[in-house]
């Protein structure tokens, strides 16, 4: 007798109650069930592909839309003082100021929300507009760690590079901004790690990612504990697998603390 | 070959220059004095512009520094600095810090730029040090590689800004003789220090300065042995 007719022989006890089952045997039936049955985890597979697309595609609008804002801020803010104030970067920083506020000041799933049920209620590219969303809400954050690490680095650096003669540019691009992005990589990791498991708030407006399969299956098996927590376990492993990736870029990147 | 007129910086309501003009002449060797808070660091600063002034000019070399159309890139590169607290890059080779400017601001070719860092390196007894990291070595080494990063730009001036000041007693030696040295060699100098051994050993000129004035000036003989102004009289006996 193999799995599934095991499967079905023990089901078939479960909801008849004709022979009461151990508790692995209930297990067995409920895994099954939740797993393998209908070959559901093909579903969870597409879910996870899902899910990491759409972090891949938010994690890059909010890198550039972080990178952008967090220069016009920095930007604006070291602007020497005493000179008359650049008019255009003026009205850029305020805009870059309301956008931060906006998005940190709002929850997630509102945003969620709003974006697939008022501004872009006609599309039906849920993920799509899940990931935007995302992204422009990550944007803000990743904002904010990176105007962090600059201000956090001794501005002593700044003016050694520009003492020398090189450029604004040429500064911020060799001295500056590799020192920067060490000292938020952390951060940044963290952040990445926060938008791999928000993309779970994607389903509320029917994006099609691994929660939303794994409700799917809830509803079709009326089984909630072993999907949400098959869910759950994957999230963990996924974030697991990351952060042993951040710990190795961070260990290589520390190359030049080694005494 | 800096010329200052009128050099006035205020941060906010507190004045901290006033209305200083002063000449440094080539190949001198200024020595600029005084208490903490008497506005030496930000004038010697100002000389490149890393504080802007809030009034007053400031000639090198016959281009205006305090002109808003200069291009204060090409006139930095002409002016060494060396930090209080060294300032080296922590996330590049020594060879790297040395090299890096003279090679982006296309003064070397990094073949050209490599084999200058190396001479200069050997000039301070430090070119075994040329892979490693700032962090690897201590003050003293730190500070001499820092003055080789500025010498490697050739520059026609060197302004040091307290450069011993951070460094352990024992290690100040070293950075003031390889000061010694450039100052022999005829480099155009000016340093704000509280070594007063160097000052009177080295400098050509020693300025000292108070509440945003220069009060004094003089050779560094007449300046120690015979100090006219009563607050310099007054800093001497605390220092001396």
């Amino acid at each position: 007798m193999d799995l599934a007719q095991t499967y079905e022989l023990w089901r078939g006890w479960m909801q008849s109650g004709e022979e009461p089952l151990a508790w692995w045997q209930t297990f067995f039936v409920r895994f099954y069930q939740a797993f393998i049955e209908g070959d559901r985890w093909q579903q969870y597979l597409e879910g996870v592909g899902i899910t990491l697309v759409a972090t891949a595609m938010a994690l890059a609008i909010g890198v550039v839309l972080g990178v952008l804002v967090a220069m016009v801020r920095t930007a604006h803010d070291q602007q020497r003082p005493g000179r008359p104030r650049n008019f255009f970067l003026g009205v850029v920083n305020a805009i870059c100021k309301v956008y931060v506020t906006v998005i940190r000041g709002t929850p997630m799933l509102v945003q969620v929300l709003i974006m697939g049920m008022v501004i872009f209620a006609s599309s039906r590219n849920y993920t799509m507009v899940g990931a935007l969303t995302l992204g422009i809400n990550s944007g803000a954050y990743v904002a904010e760690i990176i105007r962090g690490g600059l201000m956090s680095l001794d501005p002593g650096q700044m003016e050694a590079g520009r003492s020398l003669g090189l450029n604004y540019l040429d500064t911020m691009r060799f001295i500056v901004v590799p020192q920067a992005f060490k000292a938020i990589l952390p951060s940044l990791g963290n952040e990445f790690i926060i938008l791999l498991k928000d993309t779970s708030m994607i389903s509320v407006i029917g994006g099609q990612e691994l929660v939303f399969f794994a409700k799917n299956i809830v509803n079709r098996t009326f089984d909630a504990m072993f999907p949400l927590i098959g869910a759950a376990v994957i999230y963990l492993v996924l974030v697991m697998i990351f952060t042993w990736l951040q710990g190795k870029l961070e260990r290589r990147l520390r190359q030049s603390d080694r005494r | 070959m800096i010329d200052v007129k009128h050099l006035s910086k205020s941060f906010g309501d507190n004045l901290v220059l006033d209305d200083i003009s002063e000449h440094i002449a080539p190949g001198e060797k200024v020595v600029i004095i005084g208490p903490s808070g008497s506005g030496k660091s930000t004038f010697l600063r100002c000389l490149n512009l890393l504080e802007t002034p809030t009034k007053g000019t400031i000639t090198f070399d016959g281009a205006e520094v305090t002109d808003p159309k200069a291009d204060i890139d090409k006139i930095r590169q002409q002016m060494g600095m060396v930090f209080q607290h060294f300032n080296l890059f922590p996330n590049m080779t020594i060879r790297k810090n040395i090299t890096l400017a003279p090679v982006r601001t296309k003064l070397m070719g990094q073949a050209e730029a490599d084999e200058t860092a190396t001479a200069l390196l050997k000039r301070v007894g430090l070119e075994d040090k040329a892979d490693a990291y700032p962090s690897q070595l201590s003050g003293g080494q730190k500070q001499r590689i820092a003055i080789v990063r500025a010498l490697a730009m050739r520059p026609k001036v060197m302004l040091f800004d307290e450069p011993t000041s951070a460094l352990d007693p024992e290690m100040v030696g070293e950075v003031l003789d390889v000061m010694k040295e450039l100052a022999r060699e005829g480099m155009t100098m000016v340093v704000v220090t509280h070594e007063m051994g160097f000052a009177r050993e080295v400098g050509s000129r020693v300025l000292f300065m108070d509440g945003g004035h220069i009060l004094e000036q003089n050779t560094p003989k007449e300046f120690f042995d015979h100090p006219q102004n009563p607050r310099t009289q007054s800093f001497l006996s605390k220092v001396l």
